[in-house]
């Protein structure tokens, strides 16, 4: 088995438009969360979210392109630019005809739907631009990544709600660890921020009216965010002989389902997959000094979430650290993984741990180390990201320090 | 604006070029628009006139809508436009 590296990372989010400024941002434990602002937002019970502000992506694509991406495209491709920039690969040959990009994404052209619905069912129109499905495919993302930097061998998008992004790292990680792809682009997009996309999830009863308190005795629910993240996976010799920066090894991943509930999450489900990445990584429960939580700031999750990493950690669940970044940048749903490895790259490289914010009031429930509302300084070698997803469907990727 | 002009509009903003610059002997493929471009120029064309342009990519020379050159296409919208009022 091959080693797999990262040595590439990119990122639109709340909280930056690069990666250095979502990290800066979490190391500030800035909010990214605010006031809704899109087209009939007054009509919703929910007006909050890390939206992505400030982009235009006048100058970032020509004319026929900006037709053709939806949001959440415009956002995967912003975010592949700055990885694969960063990675220094250009792809060619043999190269590019190996090299693939698996995304993961839930709603995929949600924008794309939202409008053109409302063209068909409020306006009453029966003609809707030609490329209202090339847009809202969820392979559009994927494909588009794939156009751009002539990426040609394995390629696909995996939808698994709010696990999709570590889903589809998971599998680009299995690529290049087998020898199939000797790079692998790879992370998570959604755009979900548009009147039918939070008015459906308003329908649930899980949102929050006011903020993200993931493990805070006082939280309410979740908070929508939008955005990407996408990596350079690269084999460990390959990125070597060429002399590439490493940021961190993928060193182990488990997936798991619960087989029990559509909604509710289980502690089993999670603790088999947290395990499971360990088991895979080959690492002691002990070397572990991080953990990205899943951390939706639901009731039902925190608790959960908690509870499993207890079973899985025995007495070392006391000594590491887990927090929720959703805190700042919102859930990111499809996209939120990719987003969230970049805690976990900081940790491992850079030996920072990312905060939980609007951490108010204790919760016995949730009684571990969150790194409340301030970051922390700490050298961490291993550090898991988890990833929980409606339909009980578990994701968990185990990162090491090279 | 006449049917002619407008067309022609249409497809010199596909073809990212002037209007003066499309004559009525060019094809698509002279303009360099694309089978992407052609359904997109439809689509403007049929918000432009409110007609509906029976064009069916599957078979483009089996539509009674000819597409082998601009004069063509004009022909084609100045009947549909006509057969409308």
């Amino acid at each position: 088995m091959k080693r797999v590296v990262i040595t590439g990372a990119g990122t639109i989010n709340a909280l930056g438009h690069n990666v250095a400024d979502t990290l800066s941002s979490m190391r500030e434990g800035k909010c990214g969360i605010g006031a809704l602002d899109f087209r009939d937002v007054d009509r919703l019970a929910i007006k909050i979210g890390g939206q992505v502000h400030g982009f235009e992506a006048e100058g970032l694509f020509n004319r026929q392109q900006m037709a053709l991406y939806d949001r959440f495209t415009q956002f995967a491709l912003v975010a592949a630019r700055e990885a694969v920039a960063q990675s220094g690969l250009t792809f060619s040959g043999e190269l590019a005809a190996k090299s693939g990009v698996v995304m993961g994404t839930s709603g995929g052209g949600m924008q794309t739907l939202d409008e053109n619905y409302r063209t068909v069912y409020e306006d009453g129109k029966n003609r809707v631009h030609p490329f209202v499905v090339p847009k809202l495919m969820n392979n559009a993302a994927a494909s588009h990544v794939s156009m751009e930097f002539n990426l040609k061998g394995p390629s696909f998008t995996v939808a698994t709600a709010c696990a999709s992004s570590n889903h589809a790292m998971s599998q680009a990680f299995q690529m290049v660890r087998s020898g199939m792809a000797p790079v692998m682009v790879t992370g998570g997009s959604e755009s979900m921020l548009c009147f039918g996309g939070v008015k459906a999830w308003e329908g649930l009863r899980v949102m929050s009216k006011d903020g993200c308190r993931p493990f805070s005795a006082n939280r309410n629910g979740m908070v929508q965010g939008e955005g990407a993240g996408m990596f350079v996976f690269e084999e460990y010799e390959h990125a070597k002989a060429r002399g590439a920066d490493i940021l961190a090894e993928v060193a182990g991943f488990a997936m798991s389902s619960d087989a029990s509930d559509i909604v509710m999450p289980s502690k089993q489900g999670a603790a088999r997959a947290i395990a499971g990445a360990l088991q895979d990584a080959g690492i002691n429960r002990e070397d572990v000094g991080y953990i990205n939580a899943h951390g939706t700031g639901t009731a039902a999750n925190d608790k959960t979430e908690c509870s499993a990493v207890a079973d899985v950690f025995g007495p070392h669940a006391d000594n590491l650290m887990i927090s929720s970044t959703k805190s700042m940048h919102g859930h990111l749903i499809g996209g939120t993984g990719a987003v969230e490895l970049l805690a976990c790259i900081m940790a491992v490289k850079d030996g920072v741990i990312a905060p939980t914010i609007n951490y108010e009031e204790a919760d016995p429930e949730c009684a571990l180390d969150v790194v409340p509302n301030q970051a922390r300084e700490a050298k961490v070698d291993v550090a898991l990201s988890n990833a929980f997803a409606f339909g009980g469907l578990n994701a968990v990727l185990a990162l090491r320090a090279v | 604006m006449s049917v002619k002009d407008k067309v022609i509009e249409i497809i010199a903003e596909q073809a990212v070029l002037e209007p003066s610059d499309v004559t009525l002997e060019s094809t698509l493929e002279d303009l360099g628009i694309d089978s992407l471009g052609l359904v997109e120029s439809i689509f403007a064309i049929e918000e432009a006139f409110d007609i509906t342009v029976p064009f069916n990519a599957n078979e483009p020379t089996e539509s009674d809508f000819d597409i082998s050159n601009v004069a063509s296409i004009i022909a084609g919208i100045e009947k549909l436009v006509s057969d409308q009022a």
